[in-house]
């Protein structure tokens, strides 16, 4: 699916995006937010589906409020009128190792099949051919989140049969030892990405496509990532952006497009 | 007794090469200015502690004063790579950088340690993650009362400098903060000599009026120096917003090494001290970065005499 066909139809791969995942969190109290595509898509979510999400940001900030969007984790708007600030050790012992937090958003410059993420090196770790930022928070957010979305855009490049690195641990492919590990967290249970929305199957910890975004094919998903795809056996349609979640990505929540062009 | 000093003296009498500095903030409260007086003063062979190494750390790395960074993320935050840091690490140019990484967790916890005087500080993360394998200090450590519990461990971290940007202290340097508190106290607890770079220096008793707000007492506190806006492009909360242009400025002007040599000549070694820099921008500029007021409610100590 070409943009031009994405504008075609009155949206932009990022606002579908958005959207779905917007949507995924309903229900969710407490939300570990990142930068970016997330910190709309939690925003949106919380003026639409989820009034009571308390947004969490890993620089100590419980329930903000941002009157503008972020353009960092750490931005003073998030400060200003927030439930609580709390000291980094507090946010990562209290907060996420003691399991508070119901959903986290990861994403990462390479996913594997099953939700494990790099966001650490590409190439050798002694030789790096691109040193990416490292963990951060991810690692640990990985393993106390309740449940972990990833937010991605695909390619060939980056869902790719082996990580170099694994950076932040998801489903092992054995769920016995998945449910052995006493983790708070689950894993991903599901990843949206520019071509459609997946989730990750009960038996093999396995991501699995549910849904193709309106106009693009199972071609197209192939054609961008380094493994044979596991389909759902109904294979849905996303449903594409209300004109109500379009007018508030546009109109309040990135008015100048900085994430959603 | 008063500690009030100047950056130059400062950086002079407590920052010595080879020495291991934090100047830590998350995204709140980075002293910049510091970091441009340790590389005006040439210091070499740092090994540079630090959360998130951002802009600073590629301003710093990039003029040659470590040889070593220790840290969790690095990168500029809503804008992408650190290019001074990337050339060092990936090619050695112009020297290799040593580096020691861990989470955030990892980190936070490593200050904790040093600043609670323990062996050693256990966390639930590292599990099913490949971290460990590449910095042998991130430990697998079995629980003295579950053979089934295990964590990892991490050491304690405690930096010969510490230089922790504040809105407030007094001469003692009692110091008061505000807004995003990163491991501003951690890492001064943790350190051997402490720095406070803050944008006022006040009376103790604007102190003593509201005690919970103290972050950092003076008993751990070697230097304050008064300095306004030593935090830009960062920003300290109701002072100062975070200048995102900059940020995204850095981009180009790190991309290049010639244009990074030219920005130094302009910015740190054409200038004598932070103060320059702040008037080089001019008045407009910093009016452009002032929030609009929101004073927090007042509480009531009690007075019980």
């Amino acid at each position: 699916m070409s943009t031009d066909v994405a504008r075609d139809i009155g949206y932009s791969k990022s606002e579908i995006m958005i959207a779905a995942s917007a949507r995924q969190l309903a229900g969710v109290k407490n939300c570990f937010v990142g930068v970016g595509l997330p910190n709309i898509v939690c925003n949106l979510s919380q003026r639409t589906v989820t009034p009571e999400l308390q947004l969490v940001y890993e620089s100590g900030v419980y329930g903000a409020r941002p009157e503008r969007l972020p353009l960092s984790i750490g931005d003073p708007t998030l400060a200003t009128g927030s439930t609580a600030i709390t000291s980094m050790f507090e946010l990562f012992a209290f907060y996420l190792q003691a399991g508070l937090i119901d959903v986290a958003f990861l994403g990462g410059a390479q996913i594997d099949r099953h939700g494990n993420l790099n966001t650490t090196v590409i190439g050798d770790y002694a030789n790096p051919k691109v040193r990416l930022p490292g963990s951060g928070g991810a690692c640990e957010i990985a393993i106390h989140a309740k449940q972990i979305l990833v937010i991605m855009r695909q390619a060939q490049r980056s869902f790719v049969e082996r990580l170099d690195f694994r950076t932040s641990p998801g489903h092992s492919g054995d769920p016995a030892h998945d449910a052995a590990r006493g983790w708070h967290g689950s894993g991903p249970t599901s990843v949206v990405t520019d071509l459609g929305t997946y989730a990750f199957d009960a038996a093999t910890g396995e991501m699995t496509l549910v849904t193709l975004h309106p106009g693009v094919t199972l071609d197209d998903v192939r054609a961008n990532m380094g493994w044979e795809p596991r389909v759902a056996e109904e294979l849905g349609e996303t449903p594409p952006p209300t004109p109500e979640e379009l007018r508030l990505i546009r109109e309040e929540l990135d008015p100048l497009g900085v994430y959603t062009k | 007794m008063s500690k009030v000093t100047t950056m130059q003296d400062a950086v002079r009498d407590l920052v010595r090469d080879g020495d291991t500095v934090a100047i830590e903030g998350f995204t709140h409260l980075i002293c910049f200015a510091a970091g441009h007086e340790i590389i005006r003063q040439r210091r070499r062979d740092l090994t540079l502690a630090r959360m998130t190494p951002d802009v600073v750390y590629d301003q710093m790395i990039g003029a040659g004063v470590a040889s070593k960074l220790i840290f969790s993320w690095m990168g500029n935050p809503g804008v992408g790579n650190l290019h001074a840091v990337r050339r060092r690490i990936e090619k050695a140019d112009p020297e290799p950088l040593e580096i020691e990484e861990y989470s955030h967790f990892g980190m936070v916890c490593r200050y904790m340690a040093g600043a609670a005087n323990l062996p050693f500080f256990p966390i639930r993360s590292y599990y099913e993650s490949d971290i460990p394998t590449v910095n042998p200090k991130i430990v697998p450590m079995t629980s003295p009362y579950d053979p089934n519990d295990e964590v990892y461990v991490v050491p304690p971290l405690k930096p010969d400098v510490a230089i922790v940007a504040a809105q407030r202290a007094d001469a003692e340097g009692d110091t008061q903060i505000w807004g995003l508190l990163g491991c501003q106290k951690e890492v001064a607890f943790a350190a051997r000599k402490v720095i406070v770079v803050v944008e006022e220096v006040v009376e103790e008793s604007t102190i003593r009026q509201d005690p919970n707000r103290t972050v950092i007492p003076g008993a751990v506190v070697d230097a304050v120096v008064e300095e306004p806006f030593s935090c830009h492009p960062s920003f300290t909360q109701g002072y100062y917003d975070r200048d995102n242009a900059f940020y995204l400025e850095w981009d180009r002007i790190a991309k290049d090494p010639a244009t990074l040599e030219a920005w130094y000549d302009e910015w740190v070694y054409g200038l004598g001290n932070h103060r320059e820099y702040v008037e080089k921008f001019g008045d407009a500029y910093w009016d452009r970065l002032r929030p609009t007021p929101a004073p927090s409610g007042e509480v009531d100590y009690g007075r019980y005499a």
